[in-house]
């Protein structure tokens, strides 16, 4: 796909100008890395803040007086357990119990909820959502998707950076809540979410004041040593946080059980949603396979898709896999029959050819310290 | 815009040799380890280990690829940079000095003739655009 094919955020220029590293992603033309590079990124994020955006997410409302009920027959998480102003991760998913997408549900008011979907998904989504309503389903969809930028600041400082920017009192917002307010007398909502592994917010905002809020994140953070991060280390620093990347641990043929997400699939709801039954059956009789943590325990670098073995047996298949720059370690996430998927277990990878020992770890692999 | 040291002659495969006697001295370009990123590891040969011209010698790996490293002359290893085990970012920093891979005892010094001059090298970075 030529460059001129792909398409762009309101951010486009700015990276450029960042310096930014621009890649094809999922059609998307992103930045990879800026010039101090994934490492010092991913650190800044991890010890300071990191500013990224995340314009190309999409995001989708659904308001109406069903809208509670029509978003909760989709997802496997508890839709009606959502006060105003909450947020929770949930996923689409489909008759299998498999992963059509994995999201967040935004709740605004009883009739008004915003899903923000994965970029290279939102068309799916969309097809799959519209699909759903029947003519019983008071709800109104829209795909307000070019509507907003979406730009996410993270780490210990990012709280201190955003706040001079806003009369929001960011204290007030728990994990998992947001409010509405202007952020540099713009209209925004400010969710404090993330997908990092620290604390921080995502900014969402309309998309012709995208460079505005971006150039003074960067220029009110500046003291306080924040770095632009582009995708190489936000895929890095979610693998430390073992948060699950769509299309890698997550997929249309892999259930939500699966991939470790029980604690989203609310099984026990009074209306159901699309594959309960077959979720619940699952459970009843136990997965075969689990998603683990493991990291190198001799030298080599384990990558997605390399092949995981248990002595001479081929039992499963690397990821997710990469250094792990705050940790100094080489890490990754890979499915296994359940019988292994236990801390302590030896595994071997096989890097090009060559069997390279590795271990099953607890997952996260990087916990911030709360305060 | 990549630097290119005169002194020193290039592959198409972006490693570059510094020839000193009948020993080449042999690293990955600027151009190669700004594409590349952050280089977190070295999967080096062991001294005495030899290889035909453009043969694979090893891999240097940043924290989101993996790339081979061949070298363009025939020799025997006589040297690695053991430095970059502990501070595999030289590679990035100083490609071209502190960052340098193996030291190789060539069987044919003259092939170094056949590489590319720095010229010619940055000639083929911009046809590769």
């Amino acid at each position: 796909m030529s460059t001129d094919e792909l398409k762009k955020t309101p951010l486009n220029e700015a990276h450029k100008r960042l310096g930014g590293k621009m890649v094809d992603f999922g059609g998307w033309e992103m930045p990879v890395q800026y010039t101090a590079g994934v490492i010092e990124e991913h650190n800044a994020t991890r010890l300071r803040a990191g500013l990224f955006d995340v314009s190309h997410m999409g995001e989708i409302w659904v308001e109406g007086r069903d809208a509670i009920r029509f978003v909760n027959r989709l997802t496997c998480n508890d839709v009606t357990q959502l006060a105003d102003r909450q947020a929770h991760y949930t996923c689409l998913t489909n008759e299998n119990g498999g992963v059509v997408d994995d999201l967040l549900v935004y709740r605004f008011g009883p009739g008004k909820l915003l899903l923000v979907v994965n970029a290279a998904t939102t068309d799916k989504d969309w097809e799959w959502i519209t699909g759903k309503k029947t003519d019983e389903d008071d709800v109104e969809l829209k795909n307000a998707s070019e509507e907003y930028c979406q730009i996410a600041i993270q780490g210990p400082r990012a709280k201190q950076i955003l706040q001079t920017m806003t009369n929001v009192e960011l204290d007030n917002i728990k994990y998992y809540w947001f409010e509405m307010g202007e952020v540099d007398g713009t209209e925004a909502i400010i969710s404090r979410t993330g997908y990092t592994g620290e604390d921080g917010f995502e900014v969402y905002a309309a998309p012709e004041f995208a460079e505005q809020l971006w150039s003074k994140m960067l220029d009110n953070g500046r003291g306080s040593g924040i770095l632009p991060c582009g995708l190489a280390a936000r895929n890095t620093l979610r693998l430390e946080a073992a948060m699950s990347l769509y299309g890698n641990e997550l997929g249309e043929d892999i259930t939500t059980l699966e991939s470790g997400l029980g604690w989203i699939t609310k099984l026990e709801q009074e209306e159901g949603f699309v594959g309960r039954d077959a979720l619940a059956e699952l459970k009843e009789k136990g997965v075969g396979r689990k998603l683990v943590g493991f990291e190198m325990t001799e030298k080599g670098i384990a990558r997605d898709g390399f092949d995981v073995y248990i002595g001479e047996e081929k039992v499963g298949n690397v990821t997710s896999g990469s250094p792990a720059p705050f940790l100094k370690k080489n890490i990754g996430l890979a499915f296994l029959p359940a019988e292994f998927a236990k801390t302590g277990q030896e595994l071997k990878i096989d890097i090009r050819g060559k069997q390279v020992a590795a271990v099953v770890v607890p997952i996260p692999f990087y916990k911030r310290e709360k305060p | 815009m990549s630097n290119i040291p005169e002194n020193l002659r290039y592959s198409k495969d972006h490693e570059w040799v510094s020839v000193d006697g009948d020993t080449a001295t042999i690293g990955i370009t600027d151009y190669a380890q700004h594409s590349l990123g952050d280089v977190v590891y070295i999967d080096f040969p062991r001294a005495g280990d030899r290889f035909a011209s453009h043969e694979a010698f090893g891999s240097v790996e940043s924290v989101k690829a993996v790339s081979e490293i061949f070298t363009p002359i025939a020799g025997e290893v006589t040297e690695v940079n053991e430095g970059l085990n502990d501070s595999p970012e030289l590679v990035n920093s100083d490609p071209y000095g502190e960052g340098w891979m193996v030291k190789l005892k060539m069987d044919n010094p003259g092939e170094v003739d056949g590489m590319l001059s720095g010229e010619e090298y940055e000639e083929y970075l911009s046809s590769q655009d």
